[in-house]
């Protein structure tokens, strides 16, 4: 199945309409007393890398965090609307919030691996998930997670030292490996990038046009050319609003609103 | 330019560097034309060398702007309209070069033309060269304070220079064939023609860069295509109207 997705060109992946994997209804979130969202409407598509930008404060890393239900995790939260995977709505009292974060994975800012080693960093979701039978099923699952993060060749001579000893971007990419390792089927990046030298960056920015082709993805950035370089839809968000949504490619070039125009060019007032 | 400025007031500064080359450049190419018309017209050949001369300035100015674009493009990395205004003064540039080629042009033909008695045409000519002269102020104008409307009746007026032009040929074929003495400058002379009316697409390219750098998509719709001289002695082509 997955190998099918990667025979995938980029061609024939954008001859389909996009399908919807993630959609966001009336979302509004509070901190206590203050509103961060004011009613987000915003679809997320299946094998794609979805953007969010927009000024510190306007409420993109609160509506990443919606998308996997970690605002729970903060005290003095509220949310309402609706937020669908798959149409199913993510908030109902069905929905196990664990369960629901082994399919919506994240990657935070600073790469944060456990203090173990890089095996069992990338083996403690599925042990904690039951995802593994056996010790080479679960090898499998470590190894094949490492090589779909880029990191394999890399560090596969000593899976047993500390994963804490690896550099920045090798860091981050254990993190990456550490999400795909349950098998997740959207994976949110909360700035993966803003610790990282270039070449790492480089090599995040690789890795997410690779999984995208599994994976659906949506990444908060604060550099622009990020954005425009591993995305294909862009969303403006500017004081709990979402201003405009579109192609990357026609927000960088052409963007339909003037604060996302101003915002993008460095003419914020 | 834009009224809002951008946070990093050296981004505005290089933006407006580049605005005030391509104006310099513009008046250069546009003074280039003027001279070139009024040599011809006077049958003045020290201003045609002059003219002659001039063009590597013009090649300068291009090599300048061709600099300072570079560097937007690889230090600010410029997005959005201010992406189209870098791409856009590129594209002026270029073709306000093949403008002055084509001035440079007409003087060296000027030349030979003052080594023969002079054929009335010449006259005809130099008004087609006042109209597109015009055309060119007007487009630079309009591009230099990104002015959509401006820009859009010059392109609408390209249709008389094609007009003009097709009526042009057919005089100067007529003047050829009275007397096989005025083919050297009767050729000569349709080549300055053909250039000009070359000068007035341009002045339509220049007006289409204008749209998209101020609504960020392209033109539609053709253009009227007023040349018929292609099909001049083609039985096989439209009727040609005499």
């Amino acid at each position: 199945m997955q190998d099918a997705a990667a025979s995938l060109d980029d061609a024939t992946l954008s001859n389909h309409p996009p399908q919807v994997k993630m959609s966001a209804r009336d979302v509004r979130v509070f901190y206590g007393d203050k509103q961060a969202l004011n009613g987000i409407n915003l679809d997320i598509n299946a094998n794609q890398v979805i953007a969010l930008i927009g000024p510190s404060g306007c409420g993109k890393s609160t509506f990443l965090r919606s998308l996997n239900r970690m605002n729970d995790t903060i005290e003095g939260t509220r949310f309402s609307g609706t937020i669908t995977l798959d149409g199913e709505d993510i908030y109902s009292s069905k929905v196990d919030p664990v369960q629901l974060r082994a399919r919506v994975g994240m990657v935070f800012q600073k790469p944060n691996p456990f203090p173990k080693s890089i095996y069992d960093n990338v083996a403690y979701g599925p042990r904690i998930h039951g995802l593994a039978d056996s010790k080479a099923e679960l090898d499998h699952i470590v190894l094949s997670s490492l090589e779909k993060a880029g990191l394999l060749a890399e560090v596969k001579d000593r899976l047993h030292e500390m994963g804490t000893g690896l550099s920045g971007g090798q860091q981050q990419r254990l993190c990456i490996a550490r999400a795909i390792a349950v098998s997740p089927e959207v994976i949110l990046m909360d700035e993966p990038c803003s610790a990282l030298d270039p070449i790492a960056t480089a090599k995040v920015e690789e890795l997410m046009d690779e999984l995208r082709r599994n994976y659906t993805i949506v990444i908060v950035t604060h550099s622009m050319q990020q954005a425009a370089r591993v995305s294909q839809r862009t969303a403006f968000f500017h004081l709990g609003d979402l201003i405009e949504v579109g192609e990357t490619e026609q927000i960088f070039t052409n963007p339909g609103q003037a604060l996302t125009e101003g915002y993008i060019t460095g003419r914020f007032g | 330019m834009p009224t809002q400025k951008h946070i990093v007031a050296s981004y505005d500064a290089q933006l407006n560097k580049l605005h005030e080359t391509i104006a310099r450049m513009g008046g250069l190419a546009e003074a280039q034309l003027s001279a070139a018309m009024q040599a011809m017209l006077n049958r003045d050949s020290d201003l045609a060398g002059r003219v002659m001369g001039g063009d590597s300035k013009v090649d300068e100015f291009e090599a300048l702007i061709n600099d300072q674009t570079v560097r937007l493009l690889a230090l600010r990395a410029p997005v959005a309209d201010d992406l189209r205004t870098v791409l856009t003064a590129l594209k002026v540039a270029s073709t306000l070069e093949r403008v002055a080629d084509y001035a440079a042009n007409a003087a060296k033909r000027t030349l030979v033309l003052n080594q023969s008695p002079p054929i009335p045409p010449v006259r005809a000519v130099v008004r087609m060269g006042s109209q597109v002269l015009s055309m060119l102020k007007e487009v630079l104008d309009a591009y230099l304070e990104r002015d959509v409307e401006r820009a859009l009746d010059v392109w609408k007026r390209d249709q008389e220079v094609d007009d003009l032009y097709s009526s042009l040929f057919r005089e100067l074929l007529t003047y050829m064939m009275e007397d096989p003495r005025n083919i050297t400058p009767g050729s000569h002379l349709m080549f300055i023609a053909k250039n000009i009316e070359r000068v007035g697409d341009h002045a339509t390219n220049i007006a289409e860069l204008t749209y998209y750098m101020a609504k960020g998509v392209s033109l539609r719709g053709e253009r009227p295509k007023g040349d018929t001289t292609p099909f001049v002695g083609d039985p096989e082509g439209p009727k040609v109207q005499e």
